[in-house]
């Protein structure tokens, strides 16, 4: 039966729709396939989430191997929250990149592009879905490679993707096989694969093996999700990949990294293993340090994706600093952030996109007087914008403010208050990034003559949906908050040993 | 200490492959030895894997004889289930005995807990011998360590499945006391060596486009061209 495949479906489709995709010519055939493979698995993800939502989480086993011998899949809340995210945000930059990639790729590409895009969206779904602490490396290259390429790609407009793609590649590989050199060492304590199954062998234990493997899958978790100081293959890359392409990872490629790492944290190591202290040090002192200094870089670039790739570094530093409080609260307070990040940075690169569409330049100076020129694009970047900051009635101020709020109520080694002043004091230097984008767009009057091509609908409309839940998620937040602190108190009691299967 | 030294040569040649390619990628401005220092840093893990496998002694997983007629679930349920359920009594260091029961406990809740009618499709007697089978792997690969007092180190230089028990179970004579490699590492790093292979593939063809685009793989001599291209942007 179909309802019974769910949780392995949104991961197939796109598997077996990439190959198909490359036979088409290169028209725009390739791209409304794409769209209509991810929107099918989005709708897919959204029927699993409503399920894990009612009757708790899914296993799946592959070829009907049980655990722990098979490979299986297993999307709990958390997961299918993930998977939502990751495919709704597909379903929306596919039909985005039909149009959007005219400027950023040569035509000849086409029909490879976008088998690499459904690909590399494969692979991320496969991350969240999957049991198995081995198809989570696998998984993750998958998506990783096809990244690589994708980014590589943008060298039609700017050379410099090249060498972006290169350290990005060179980087990613190195965590990907530290991850691996961690799973070798898990095996050899416990002898499985199977995330629960590895979670109940590892209690009480705790050794050089295990601190070893700890150590190994952290770091190479914290490569592929761009923690701060190892995040120096995300600026670049984001700066030079095709606008779509960069809404996609923006929205989409670290928030999975971060999932890995939460999974790997609570699901597979818990609260029983003392190293976890460190850990959490690590990603409250190295979340701080980053939203701080990311978003003081952020502040004296000229390229305005350059701007907002450091502002995902920093604003990775909040996620990881809900994380760091290890309560249900912060942790669904990071959860909250993904999501809500995730459709903020989505719609902010997509009408950047729509600038370089249309003016032909990412620079400063193309945004002067976009206001004038571009009305509804430069609307979209100031509600994203204000988003990013956090003003109330955008999701922005959703996330800052439950992350506040679960500051409060944690027992942390510094004082709440502190933390607090200062999550205000580095969105300050986001008000001042943003503030001089809409300064430049508004209150500037245009610079020479520039012929304004017209941005076509297909583009428009994925954008101002994007832009539309960033108010949506500001206004009816309930649901969201509340569907996410259930997630991660889920999380954490697999976390604690109580939860298990169940 | 010299002996613990040498016994572990397999992880020192892992450890100095490692250090060897991360400093190659960290030092070399070249963009193709780079990609020779990723692939020296990926082969240490490739070893790092079979040595995890290895058994000293032990042969290719390959079980010999007496299944010709039987049916293919057959084919994995005795050997797994006879290494599980003999193994305890016969094969095993008696230090090793308690922490085996330990986590055989363990495991069977969590088969419980885990999946309850899961794989229906499957034969039932089939089914319940293919959960004990990674028991059977595991409960090896961990404990059965060179000296029973190494065995809470779990530095298990030899993982093995030890499936001559299985023949007990079965009366495959021709298994009997025959040793087995783990095969589960050799089949991770099959894994492992395909995506390093593509990586390389992507590494090397994205050095091709580089060399395109800049005449030069030299990391120092494209940073130079980057930084005029930007000074070339930045109005004055």
């Amino acid at each position: 039966m179909l309802l019974d495949d769910l949780p392995v479906l949104p991961v197939l489709l796109p598997l077996i729709a990439a190959p198909i995709c490359l036979l088409f010519p290169n028209n725009r055939v390739p791209g409304v396939f794409a769209s209509l493979v991810a929107a099918l698995s989005a709708i897919l993800s959204a029927m699993l989430l409503a399920d894990v939502a009612t009757s708790g989480a899914i296993q799946y086993d592959l070829g009907g191997w049980a655990a722990p011998l098979g490979i299986v899949y297993r999307v709990d809340l958390t997961g299918a929250l993930v998977m939502t995210l990751v495919a709704t945000m597909a379903a929306l930059t596919m039909p985005y990149a039909i149009r959007g990639i005219e400027k950023d790729i040569a035509p000849s590409q086409t029909s490879a592009f976008f088998a690499m895009f459904l690909i590399c969206f494969a692979g991320l779904i496969g991350v969240v879905a999957t049991g198995d602490a081995f198809n989570v490396f696998v998984f993750l290259e998958i998506s990783s490679l096809s990244t690589y390429t994708l980014v590589a790609m943008g060298a039609k407009r700017d050379r410099r993707a090249l060498t972006a793609a290169f350290t990005y590649l060179v980087l990613g590989t190195i965590g990907a096989t530290f991850f691996v050199i961690g799973l070798g060492l898990l095996y050899q304590v416990t002898g499985t694969l199977n995330m629960l199954d590895i979670h109940e062998r590892l209690v009480g234990q705790d050794n050089r093996v295990v601190r070893a493997a700890f150590a190994f899958i952290f770091t190479g978790l914290a490569l592929k999700l761009a923690m701060f100081p190892l995040h120096q293959w995300l600026p670049n890359a984001y700066t030079f990949a095709p606008s779509s392409v960069t809404a996609f990872l923006a929205s989409t490629a670290t928030k999975v990294a971060i999932y890995a790492m939460l999974r790997f944290l609570f699901t597979v190591f818990g609260f029983q293993f003392g190293f976890m202290d460190v850990a959490f040090g690590l990603f409250l002192f190295l979340g701080m340090v980053g939203m701080f200094v990311a978003s003081l870089i952020a502040v004296f670039r000229d390229d305005v994706k350059t701007i907002f790739a450091y502002s995902s570094v920093a604003q990775i530093g909040y996620m990881l600093l809900g994380i760091s409080f290890a309560t249900p609260e912060g942790v669904g307070a990071a959860l909250v952030y993904i999501v809500n990040h995730a459709v903020t940075k989505a719609a902010l690169f997509m009408a950047i996109g729509a600038v370089v569409y249309s003016i032909g330049s990412q620079r400063m100076p193309a945004f002067r007087g976009l206001a004038k020129r571009m009305p509804v694009t430069a609307g979209a970047l100031i509600v994203s914008g204000l988003a990013l900051v956090g003003v109330p009635m955008t999701a922005g101020f959703i996330s800052k403010w439950v992350l506040i709020r679960a500051a409060f109520e944690a027992t942390l080694p510094v004082s709440s208050l502190f933390l607090v002043l200062f999550i205000v004091s580095t969105t300050l230097l986001a008000v001042g990034y943003v503030g001089r984008l809409i300064w430049e767009m508004t209150l500037q009057e245009p610079e020479g003559q520039v012929d304004v091509k017209p941005v076509p609908l297909v583009m428009l409309v994925p954008m101002l949906i994007v832009t539309a839940f960033t108010v949506f998620l500001g206004v009816q937040a309930d649901g969201l908050v509340s569907l996410s602190e259930t997630a991660a108190r889920e999380l954490l009691d697999t976390g604690l040993g109580t939860g298990g299967a169940h | 200490m010299f002996e613990f030294i040498l016994e572990r040569y397999n992880y020192w040649i892992v450890i100095a492959l490692m250090m060897t390619g991360l400093y190659i990628v960290f030092s070399r401005g070249n963009l193709v030895k780079t990609l020779i220092g990723l692939n020296l840093f990926q082969t240490s893990v490739f070893i790092f894997y079979i040595t995890v496998g290895k058994v000293v002694g032990g042969t290719a997983p390959i079980l010999l004889g007496g299944h010709g007629d039987e049916g293919h679930g057959d084919a994995h349920s005795p050997g797994h289930g006879g290494a599980h359920g003999e193994g305890h009594g016969e094969t095993h260091h008696d230090a090793a005995l308690s922490a085996q029961d330990a986590v055989a406990a363990v495991h069977g809740d969590l088969v419980n807990q885990v999946s309850p009618g899961a794989g229906g499709e499957i034969v039932s007697e089939g089914h319940t011998s293919l959960h004990h089978g990674p028991q059977g792997v595991s409960s090896n690969s961990l404990y059965t360590g060179s000296s029973a007092d190494e065995a809470p180190n779990l530095i298990t230089r030899e993982g093995s499945i030890d499936l001559s028990t299985a023949a007990h179970g079965h009366g495959a004579e021709a298994a009997l006391d025959t040793l087995y490699s783990n095969p589960l590492p050799h089949v991770l790093i099959l894994t492992a060596i395909v995506v390093g292979v593509a990586t390389t593939a992507v590494g090397l063809s994205l050095a091709v486009r580089i060399r395109e685009a800049y005449g030069t793989v030299e990391e120092d001599d494209i940073e130079a061209i980057d930084n005029k291209t930007l000074l070339a942007e930045v109005p004055a």
